[in-house]
């Protein structure tokens, strides 16, 4: 009986259509400011998910709920079918290990080279002892984003591009089942935003990976997006792939278009 | 008024029990496992010997200036023998403590607010603490036991340095031979003038080290956090030297001096 309970819910894990983020009517308020008002929305394994709004609408609040930053002020957020909320300081640690989070800046550790900055997750959050097996998962990351010869270099040596991939690296090194991006384009070229965002395309069909991409970048929306939420004013005013979207007749939605057309 | 004046004693309130649950944040990460060794050296090396020119440089001007202005008095008195003693026990009881925890509180505690309320702006923080590693562990736990190792240590090479100091400045004037002269110094020390100094050189580091770490970690997300934060620690640290020193001073007195 228990065995078929564990089938059915590594089946279930396992399945595209496996719910694997699930947020249920949040709200969060800083001070008089709510910035997040009643938000209901579910992501699927696999799937390339881009929150897009204005600066300051809630947007990054949102994934620092997701991974245990920010506690809601009312409402629930499941992650792989467990409330966040309600987790242990060590079941907490245990769900940060599957998912990575990159942050607007990249947040490299600025006193560690690039290789320090990559162990760092590996001896301390994995355990690895193995430096052979460290060095190698080092080496395959640091290529994957393009930077192997950046690996002895500090971050202060790092173009704000370099960085970014620095953090992508770092975040996947640990090979996290959903990827949380904060704003991984902002203060780019247009040229490096774009290979930024086709590098999240990567790096999502290489480790087989769920994404949620905070942006208000429509090119990066554009590339990456498997389905995109629109916010505004604190809510999810509208949903739906890149095109359905742009062909949306609410004035709103179509305004995030328009700057770009 | 009355309205004006409870947000900031509830400000004052939030940051006390702020201030408890870090220090119990502190105690538990030690015991914890993991200790982070090679951290703690780098702390130790960066604090330790990167402050040692410094408070070397101090507790020798210091001695040589104490000698300076304690001699015409003495000789008005006809005590110039007793300089060295007056030096020694006064040095090693609390000159040497004192100069070498604000030397540091000035250094250490400011680069220690600096530096964790820079990586707290940039996010470093927040990005060890979602990589599910342990920030207080890796960063808290190892500079405050690295600063309080490193202070008694500091204070032990500033007293003989100050000592040093004062020998040399007694050459100035007088004819004293540097063996007769530490002869003077050590013959006037008993173990009780120097233990009770040196146990509070602990808490002087720990208080630096706590202080700094507080202050680093709990800067608000702004650049010019970065420079209050560093600021608070060493007003904070002086602060708290200055009231350990004094409970210390009355503590030994009940004890041995009455």
């Amino acid at each position: 009986m228990e065995e078929t309970a564990v089938k059915h819910k590594e089946e279930a894990r396992s399945s595209k259509h496996e719910v694997v983020v699930d947020i249920e009517h949040v709200s969060k308020s800083f001070g008089s400011k709510e910035v997040l008002k009643d938000i209901t929305l579910k992501i699927k394994r696999g799937e390339n998910v881009v929150v897009l709004g204005k600066s300051g609408e809630g947007k990054s609040v949102t994934i620092q709920c997701i991974v245990g930053l920010l506690t809601p002020d009312s409402g629930i957020v499941k992650v792989f079918g467990e409330e966040v909320a309600e987790m242990s300081n060590e079941e907490l640690k245990e769900l940060r290990t599957k998912v990575g989070f990159l942050f607007q800046s990249g947040a490299l550790y600025d006193s560690m080279t690039v290789r320090e900055n990559m162990e760092f997750p590996l001896t301390r959050v994995l355990k690895m002892k193995d430096q052979g097996e460290i060095d190698q998962r080092i080496e395959e990351v640091l290529d994957a984003v393009g930077l192997l010869e950046a690996i002895d270099k500090m971050p202060s040596d790092l173009s704000g591009g370099m960085r970014k991939r620095a953090g992508l690296a770092r975040t996947m090194i640990v090979r996290p089942e959903i990827m949380l991006y904060d704003e991984p384009t902002t203060g780019l070229d247009p040229i490096t935003s774009r290979e930024i965002s086709q590098l999240i395309l990567q790096v999502q069909k290489k480790y087989k990976t769920t994404s949620v991409i905070i942006t208000h970048d429509m090119e990066c929306a554009r590339i990456t997006a498997d389905r995109i939420v629109i916010m505004d004013d604190g809510e999810y005013i509208a949903e739906g792939s890149f095109d359905e979207l742009k062909s949306s007749k609410d004035e709103l939605v179509r305004s995030f278009f328009n700057e770009t057309a | 008024m009355a309205e004006q004046a409870i947000p900031g004693y509830k400000k004052w309130l939030e940051d006390i029990g702020e201030q408890g649950v870090f220090f119990s944040q502190f105690f538990r990460n030690i015991f914890k496992g993991g200790f982070e060794w090679s951290e703690f050296v780098r702390q130790c090396y960066e604090i330790g010997y990167k402050s040692f020119m410094l408070v070397g440089l101090t507790s020798f001007i210091m001695g040589m200036v104490l000698i300076l202005q304690l001699r015409p008095s003495m000789v008005e008195m006809g005590a110039e023998s007793m300089l060295p003693k007056t030096l020694a026990v006064s040095f090693i009881r609390e000159m040497g403590p004192v100069i070498t925890a604000i030397i540091c509180a000035g250094k250490i505690a400011s680069s220690i607010g600096a530096e964790l309320g820079s990586m707290k702006v940039t996010e470093q923080i927040d990005a060890m603490e979602v990589s599910g590693a342990n920030p207080t562990q890796y960063l808290v736990v190892t500079r405050i036991l690295a600063v309080t190792l490193m202070v008694p240590i500091l204070t032990l090479m500033g007293d003989v340095i100050g000592l040093f100091g004062g020998f040399l400045a007694l050459n100035f004037t007088d004819d004293i031979s540097f063996h007769l002269y530490f002869n003077k110094c050590i013959a006037s020390l008993e173990f009780i003038d120097f233990l009770p100094a040196f146990i509070k050189t602990f808490f002087f580091g720990f208080a630096i080290g706590f202080v700094g770490c507080y202050k680093g970690f709990h800067s608000d997300k702004g650049t010019e956090s970065v420079g209050l934060a560093a600021n608070s620690a060493v007003v904070t640290a002086s602060l708290w030297i200055f009231v350990i020193d004094a409970i210390a001073v009355q503590i030994t007195s009940l004890l041995y001096y009455r």
